[in-house]
C-alpha cells in the first residue's frame, strides 16, 4: 500500500468511528453594514496604523499625484505594466517626467537581479479593500506580476474609494472566489515588516519598506 | 459576568467541606458554615465526607478518583444546594464528575450533584445576596482567586465583590492577579523549582500591591502563598476568604 | 551589559527538569520571556477588544472540527483539486519519509540551494539536517529563523522564534557569523539581514515553505506572514514545495476569514498580517514569475494515530498561533528550549508525546499547574487543560492505553500510595480517625517535606479537623436552643 492509501485508511476506519460534521454560523465575520465613509475610514485609520501611507485623490486628479509622489521620494525607475487602465494611464502621465519606466512583462530569470536591486518603486492596481482589516487585495497577472508589489522597496498602489469592502469574508463571497482562484492572490497590509528583534518593530525586512495607496475618488473629497 | 441561573435562597443546604480544610484549615469550615446560618440557612454537613478525589483525578488516576467520589455522591441525597469553600474542588465536582461517571450506572447521579454544586463566595453573592457590615480596622488586603475559581468555574468577580462590601478594607490591585499562584496540587511536587518561581512572583506581586494582608477562595493556594511568606519571613499572613469575612463581620 | 555568548545546545524532552533548572537561574532568559509575554497578553486583549471573541472563537473551533469530520475525504478532494491546478501533491507517513521526498524533489532538479519560510512541520521532521546530509544547503530566510539557524538554536517559540534572545545577543550573533557592526539599532540589523538574504532568494533552485490553511474546496494554500520571506520562498525559486501536516486542510474558502481573523490576533495581538498569500498553482502560461513547479507534501507523523480517538481529536484543531504559550506561566518561566520539543509550551505538551511517546516525553503533561489560562484563550477552544489530565491518565496506564508509551509511568509505589488514600478516603470513620490522629502529632509534622519546604515552610495539620469543630458547633447550638 502506498503511503497515501495508508493514511486514508487510518483516517477512514478511525477506531471511534465516524464524526458528524456541525454547520457553520458565519454571522461574525459579516454583516458590518458600514456606510461608505465609515468604510472609508476605517480602512484609512487601519492600514496608516501598521504603517501605510494614504493620499486621496480622484479619478481625474490621480497621475498629478503620482508624479508628486514620485518626485517626493526621488523614485527614478518605476515598474508597472501596460495593459491594466492604472499603469496605462501612469505611463501617460509619466512621459517626459524624468521618471524611467521598467517594463515588468518580461520573465523573471531575465531580470532578477534587475528587478532586485535597480528598481525603485513598483505601481499596481488593486481589486479592492478590507475596511476591517485595512488591507488591499490583489489577484496578480501577466500584466502586473507577482514581485512587482514585493521586491522593490517601494510598493504603490491604486485603489478605488468605492471598492472597499466590509470584510474580507465579504469579499471572497461577494466576488466569488471559491469558484476560481488565480495562480496567487494576496491581501496586503501595509509594509513588509518584522518584530524578531525583541518585539521592536522595523520595516522593509524582505518586502518593500514603504507602502502607499492613492485612494481615486469620484469627486473631489470635501 | 455570569450568566448561570440562581436559584432562589433555599432553607437547608449541604456543606462539603474539603479534605484540605478538614485537616489544615478547618476554621475556614466553620466560618463558612457560620456565614451561611447567619443568612438563616440551616447547614447540613454530611459527617461521612472525606475528599473529592481530585488530586487523584489530576495525576491520571482515574480510577482511584472515581472510587473516592463515588463515596461522596451518596452523601447529597435531598435535592438541596451543596457549598463548596473551594473553587478548585468545586469544579472538580462541578465540571469532572459527569466526566469520571460518563457511561456509568453512577452518571445521572454525578450529573444531578453537579448541577448543585456552588463554590461559597459564590453562593453568598448570587443566591443569598449578603449584605456584610464591617467591624474591623481599616486594612489593605489583596485577593487571590484559584485557578479553578476564575476559569473553571468562571467566578473572578465574587471573592473581590465580597470583600468590597467591609468599608474599612481597601482591596489592593496586584500586577498579573489572574495569573496562577503555582500550586496545582500534585505539580508543586513534582516540579518544585517551577511551581517556586511562580509563587516568588505571586508573594512578590501581592507585597507590591501594599497589601498587608491577604484572602483567598482556595487552600491550596493559601498553603502555597501563605507557606512562602512565612519561609521568607515575610509579615504579610493570609487565610480563607471565609474566615476572614466572619472575622470582620461577627 | 555584558552578554552571553550562547554555546549550541542541543536540548531533549528527557532532560526537562534540568533544562528548566538551567532556565530559572538564568535571569536574563527569564527577563527576556516575561518581557515578551507581557507585551503579547497586552496586544492580544487589545485586539480583541471590538469583537465578539466568544462567537468567533465558537465559530474557528465548529470550522475546524468540520474539517475534521470530513478529514479523508477534504483530503483527498484536497489533492484532486491541487493537481487539477498544477500542483503535485506528495504524502507522508512519517517526518524520514516527507524528508526522503523533499530531498528527491531537490535531487531532481540538481538543486543545491534551498531556501525556507518559516515551518513548524519542517522543524518537526529535522528537515534542515537531513538536507545538508545529502549536501543541500536550506536557508532559514524569516528573520527570527534566521537569526536562531545562525545561532545554531531551534527556535524557542512557533510563532516568534528569537523571542528568547534580546538586542545585544541578537547584534552579537550577527557581528560573529555575518561580519555586522556591534549595535544596538535593530534597522540597522534588519536591513543587513535583508541585503545577506537576497542574495540568497536570487540564488536559490528551491523555495520550502509551511501552510497556515490548505483549502480543499479551491486547492488553494493560505500563507499568513510579516516579512515578506514567504511570498519570496514561493515566488522567487523555480521549484516551491510546501510541506504540511494532513489537519491543515479546510473545507471552503469561507472557512479561511474566521480562521485568519483568529490567528493573527491571538498570535501576536495583530488586526492582520502584512501578507495573506493564496497560493492555487504553479506559474501558468504568460506569467511572468512564481514557481514553474509546485508540490504539496501531506505529512501524517502520528497524526492519524491522534485522530482515532474522540477526545484527543481536539488536539488536532490547533492552528499553531501560540497564544497558549504566550499565556502560559510555566512557558512564561523556563522559555521554550527547556521543553526539548520542536512545539514547547501547552499545545507541545499535548502533541509532542503522540510524536516521540510518553516515555520520552514523561516530564511534559505534568510540567502544568493546570491553571488553564491556555485553554481560556485557545482561538479554536482545545480544552488543553482535559488532555493534559488525559496523557496523565495514559502515562499512569488506567487511560486506553492507545498513546504511544501509555503506561510508562506506572509505578507500583505510587500506585499503592493512592489505592491507599482511596481506601482511607472510602472509609469515614477511619479518615476521621486519621485526622484525630494527624491532629495530634501534629508536633512531630517533619519541617522538611521534600521538594515542598525548600521554598515554602510547611503546613501543620490542626489540632482539631472540621469534623470536629462541626461537630462540637452542632452541639453548642443545640444547648443554646435548649436554654
Ligand atoms: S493549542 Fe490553541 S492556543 Fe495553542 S497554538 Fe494551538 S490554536 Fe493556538
Amino acid at each position: 500500500m502506498s503511503a497515501r492509501e495508508i493514511i486514508l485508511k487510518r483516517l477512514r476506519e478511525r477506531s471511534d468511528g465516524p464524526l458528524q460534521a456541525p454547520q457553520s454560523d458565519f454571522t461574525v465575520v459579516t454583516g458590518r453594514g458600514w456606510s461608505p465613509q465609515e468604510r472609508l475610514e476605517r480602512f484609512e485609520r487601519l492600514i496608516t496604523s501598521v504603517h501605510g501611507e494614504v493620499i486621496h485623490t480622484t479619478h481625474a486628479e490621480w497621475t498629478k499625484r503620482l508624479i508628486e509622489l514620485l518626485a517626493a521620494k526621488s523614485i527614478r525607475r518605476l515598474a508597472l505594466g501596460h495593459e491594466h487602465p492604472v499603469p496605462v494611464a501612469a505611463r501617460t502621465a509619466l512621459r517626459n517626467q524624468g521618471v524611467e519606466l521598467v517594463d515588468v512583462d518580461r520573465d523573471i530569470e531575465d531580470w532578477k537581479r534587475e528587478q532586485f536591486e535597480t528598481v525603485d518603486a513598483g505601481l499596481t492596481s488593486t481589486g479592492g479593500a478590507i475596511a476591517e482589516t485595512g488591507s488591499l487585495w490583489l489577484w496578480p497577472s501577466p500584466d502586473e506580476p507577482r514581485l512587482i508589489s514585493l521586491v522593490p522597496p517601494v510598493h504603490i498602489a491604486v485603489l478605488d474609494a468605492d471598492a472597499i469592502e466590509d470584510t474580507f469574508f465579504d469579499v471572497i463571497e461577494t466576488h466569488g472566489w471559491a469558484g476560481g482562484m488565480p495562480t496567487n492572490a494576496l491581501l496586503i497590509s501595509g509594509p513588509s515588516k518584522t518584530a524578531d528583534i525583541e518585539q521592536t518593530l522595523a520595516y522593509g525586512v524582505h518586502g518593500p519598506r514603504e507602502l502607499v495607496v492613492l485612494i481615486r475618488h469620484q469627486r473631489e473629497a470635501t | 459576568m455570569s450568566v448561570k441561573l440562581y436559584p432562589p435562597k433555599p432553607e437547608k443546604v449541604y456543606f462539603f467541606g474539603t479534605c484540605l480544610i478538614d485537616m489544615f484549615y478547618p476554621q475556614a469550615g466553620l466560618d463558612g458554615i457560620r456565614l451561611l446560618e447567619r443568612e438563616g440557612i440551616e447547614v447540613v454537613f454530611p459527617d461521612d465526607q472525606t475528599c473529592c478525589g481530585q488530586a487523584a483525578y489530576t495525576s491520571g488516576y482515574h480510577d482511584e478518583a472515581r472510587a473516592v467520589a463515588a463515596a461522596q455522591l451518596d452523601l447529597f441525597p435531598d435535592s438541596w444546594p451543596i457549598i463548596v469553600p473551594s473553587g478548585s474542588c468545586g469544579g472538580m465536582m462541578r465540571t469532572h464528575y459527569p466526566q469520571l461517571f460518563a457511561g456509568t450506572p453512577r452518571e445521572a447521579q454525578a450529573r444531578d450533584i453537579a448541577e448543585r454544586i456552588y463554590e461559597l463566595t459564590e453562593f453568598l453573592v448570587h443566591v443569598c445576596h449578603v449584605k456584610f457590615a464591617d467591624k474591623g480596622e481599616p486594612q489593605k488586603v489583596a485577593m487571590h482567586t484559584s485557578c479553578s475559581a476564575r476559569r473553571e468555574m468562571g467566578l473572578a468577580e465574587t471573592g473581590p465583590a465580597l470583600l468590597a462590601q467591609l468599608g474599612q478594607v481597601e482591596l489592593v490591585e496586584q500586577v498579573r492577579a489572574a495569573e496562577c499562584c503555582g500550586f496545582g496540587g500534585t505539580f508543586a511536587v513534582r516540579h518544585p523549582e517551577i511551581s517556586a518561581a511562580m509563587v516568588e512572583d505571586k508573594t512578590q506581586a501581592i507585597e507590591a500591591a501594599g497589601a498587608e494582608h491577604f484572602v483567598t477562595s482556595d487552600c491550596g493556594c493559601l498553603m502555597n502563598i501563605a507557606g512562602r511568606f512565612e519561609h521568607q519571613k515575610k509579615a504579610v499572613r493570609g487565610e480563607h476568604i471565609a474566615s476572614y469575612l466572619w472575622r470582620r463581620t461577627s | 551589559m555584558s552578554v552571553q555568548h550562547f554555546i549550541p545546545q542541543t536540548y531533549t524532552p528527557q532532560a526537562f527538569h534540568r533544562q528548566a533548572h538551567e532556565a530559572l537561574d538564568d535571569p536574563q532568559i527569564r527577563a527576556n520571556f516575561r518581557r515578551a509575554m507581557d507585551g503579547l497578553i497586552t496586544k492580544r486583549r487589545d485586539v480583541f477588544s471590538d469583537w465578539d471573541l466568544e462567537a468567533l472563537r465558537e465559530l474557528g473551533a465548529n470550522i475546524r472540527l468540520r474539517a475534521l469530520a470530513k478529514l479523508p475525504d477534504l483530503l483527498e478532494q484536497l489533492e484532486a483539486n491541487c493537481q487539477a491546478n498544477g500542483i503535485r501533491v506528495h504524502w507522508a507517513e512519517n517526518g524520514e519519509a516527507a524528508c526522503r521526498i523533499i530531498r528527491e524533489l531537490c535531487e531532481a532538479r540538481g538543486a543545491k540551494s534551498v531556501i525556507k519560510g518559516k515551518s513548524m512541520v519542517s522543524e518537526e521532521m529535522h528537515l534542515n539536517a537531513h538536507l545538508e546530509e545529502a549536501g543541500i544547503e536550506a536557508l532559514e530566510s524569516d528573520l527570527g529563523e534566521y537569526l536562531v539557524q545562525l545561532n545554531e538554536q531551534t527556535p524557542s517559540h512557533i510563532i516568534m522564534p528569537a523571542i528568547h534572545l534580546n538586542t545585544d545577543e541578537i547584534s552579537e550573533i550577527l557581528h560573529d557569523k555575518t561580519g555586522t557592526e556591534r549595535t544596538r539599532d535593530v534597522d540597522y540589523m534588519t536591513a543587513a539581514a535583508r541585503a545577506q538574504l537576497r542574495e540568497r532568494f536570487m540564488a536559490a533552485d528551491v523555495g520550502i515553505s509551511g501552510v497556515n490553511f490548505a483549502v480543499a474546496e479551491t486547492g488553494t494554500l493560505c500563507l499568513v506572514e510579516n516579512e515578506g520571506n514567504g511570498r519570496m520562498t514561493t515566488t522567487v525559486p523555480p521549484v516551491h514545495i510546501a510541506v504540511t501536516g494532513i489537519e491543515k486542510v479546510v473545507e471552503h474558502l469561507r472557512d479561511v476569514p474566521p480562521l485568519y481573523a483568529l490567528l493573527t490576533r491571538s498570535a501576536t495581538g495583530q488586526h492582520v498580517t502584512t501578507y495573506f498569500n493564496m497560493i492555487s498553482s504553479p506559474r501558468k502560461p504568460g506569467e511572468h514569475d512564481g514557481p514553474e513547479e509546485v508540490h504539496l507534501v501531506l505529512v501524517d507523523n502520528g497524526r492519524s494515530g491522534i485522530y482515532q480517538d474522540n477526545e484527543l481529536l481536539d488536539t488536532l484543531r490547533c492552528i499553531r498561533c501560540g497564544a497558549c504559550m504566550n499565556h502560559c506561566p510555566v512557558y512564561t518561566r523556563v522559555g521554550g528550549h527547556t521543553y526539548g520539543t520542536t512545539y514547547p509550551g501547552p499545545i507541545g505538551k499535548i502533541l509532542m508525546p503522540h510524536m516521540l511517546g510518553l516515555e520520552a516525553t514523561k516530564d511534559l503533561p505534568t510540567a502544568s499547574s493546570l491553571c488553564g489560562a491556555c485553554g481560556e484563550v485557545c482561538p479554536v477552544k482545545i480544552p488543553i487543560p482535559d488532555l493534559l489530565v488525559r496523557l496523565r491518565k495514559e502515562s499512569v496506564g488506567e487511560g486506553r492505553g492507545n498513546v504511544p508509551g501509555a503506561g510508562v509511568k506506572r509505578s507500583r509505589k505510587e500506585l499503592l500510595a493512592w489505592k491507599g488514600w482511596q481506601w482511607l478516603a472510602t472509609h469515614p470513620a477511619a479518615w476521621r480517625g486519621s485526622t484525630v490522629i494527624a491532629g495530634k502529632l501534629r508536633a512531630l509534622t517533619p519541617a522538611k517535606l521534600g521538594p515542598w519546604t525548600e521554598y515554602r515552610t510547611a503546613p501543620k495539620p490542626a489540632k482539631v479537623s472540621l469534623h470536629a469543630l462541626v461537630k462540637a458547633h452542632r452541639e453548642e447550638l443545640a444547648g443554646e436552643g435548649r436554654s
